[in-house]
């Protein structure tokens, strides 16, 4: 299988990135690695393959790479995603794009540095289309993505009460923070690949 | 099903960034030790990291997690070309400032202070945030660190611009985008799986 860092970046074989990426070769194995086992998980017990592409698609999209809209949209068909679950994806998106990172710090001398932000709700016609368990994992990204340093264990309790296993949130918030990883990286590396020295 | 959000026992919460030693107190219930498999271990990687109630919490999908560590050991520790450890060190200290992430800052600070040596830089970053005056060279892997975590990403030409002029090749670039990358996947779990503690004593 194609390493999908490098097909997002356009990283040619035997191009100058690619003899830097191989300098780091556990590095760059083991984060296709992270996709393979994320997205063609050995059980779909506490998270659907489904499930996982629609959260990937809300991801790619709430961070607004085409790149990554267009992988992960790709995925979430190939796992049999109804036209109407797209749209509602796609409606979730439009509504949930902010500016990251904000958030609050504990109560001390960080407050200054507090940073006001939405806590994001999904709005009832989409909840209805993506269903409860999806739209609180969705709720639940969208805290991951934009304001991180807001979590507490009411965000969590909101996951259980949705449905979602302990495994289960393991499973979703390690593919929330694999994905703002590999789309970042996919990024850095489209820049540097447009800019040669 | 049992599954349940933990209340962690009493503890003093950091309420600074710091290169102090913290805990980390978890809100989901992490595998007990005792059921931990050939395949769990195989995920933690290092047998001692089944002693870490943050990576017993993790172990609950192990293949993951053994990517995602051997991802992390060859991003840091592999030695060959790019950037020296003291740096990318650096750039995860920012991205975890940067973000909010108050234990895996004070981690990634501890060894960028212990293998740069500059023990003041890296306190003044932690106490004044990723605006700090440092020096030319870490204030260019700072700025390119906090402009590849902000969402949207806003890392250009001009970053890179700016890391080839304080000496960085395109080992060293990739590095830092590796290095800050990786440090928003690190601090998304750290900061929502669980929470920071003073160390007793």
């Amino acid at each position: 299988m194609p390493d999908v860092i490098d097909t997002l970046a356009g990283i040619a074989p035997g191009s100058p990135l690619d003899a830097v990426r191989a300098q780091r070769p556990q590095a760059r194995l083991h984060a296709q690695a992270s996709y393979d086992s994320l997205f063609t998980p050995r059980s779909e017990a506490d998270a659907s393959k489904l499930e996982r592409f629609a959260i990937a698609c809300f991801v790619a999209g709430l961070h607004g790479r085409p790149e990554m809209e267009a992988f992960y949209g790709s995925g979430l068909a190939t796992a049999g995603a109804p036209a109407a679950l797209q749209a509602a994806i796609g409606a979730a998106v439009t509504a949930a794009r902010v500016e990251g990172p904000y958030g609050h710090y504990p109560k001390g001398p960080l407050s200054s540095e507090d940073k006001a932000g939405p806590v994001h709700r999904i709005a009832a016609p989409t909840r209805d289309a993506l269903g409860a368990k999806l739209a609180a994992a969705f709720e639940h990204t969208h805290m991951l993505v934009f304001h991180p340093r807001d979590s507490a264990p009411t965000y969590l309790q909101a996951l259980l009460d949705a449905g979602w296993s302990t495994t289960g949130i393991v499973v979703i918030s390690q593919l929330v923070a694999f994905l703002s990883y590999q789309i970042r990286v996919v990024a850095g590396l489209r820049v540097l690949n447009a800019r040669p020295a | 099903m049992t599954d349940k959000v933990l209340s962690p026992a009493a503890h003093v919460e950091p309420v600074v960034f710091t290169r102090d030693q913290l805990d980390w107190l978890p809100w989901l219930e992490p595998m007990a030790e005792q059921d931990l498999t050939a395949r769990h271990m195989a995920g933690l990687v290092d047998a001692a990291r089944a002693k870490s109630p943050y990576f017993r919490l993790l172990a609950r999908d192990p293949e993951v997690l053994e990517a995602r560590t051997r991802t992390d050991k060859d991003i840091f520790y592999n030695p060959e070309a790019g950037l020296p450890r003291a740096e990318r060190e650096l750039a995860a200290a920012a991205t975890s400032r940067y973000n909010g992430c108050i234990y895996c800052a004070s981690v990634h600070a501890r060894f960028a202070a212990t293998y740069s040596k500059r023990v003041e830089d890296v306190d003044h970053l932690l106490a004044k945030g990723v605006d700090v005056d440092l020096d030319a060279r870490w204030n260019a892997i700072v700025a390119a660190s906090v402009a590849l975590t902000s969402t949207p990403i806003a890392f250009g030409p001009q970053h890179i611009d700016g890391l080839r002029k304080v000496g960085l090749d395109d080992a060293s670039i990739v590095d830092v985008i590796n290095a800050a990358s990786f440090f928003n996947w690190a601090n998304r779990l750290m900061l929502s799986l669980g929470e920071p503690a003073a160390t007793a004593g």
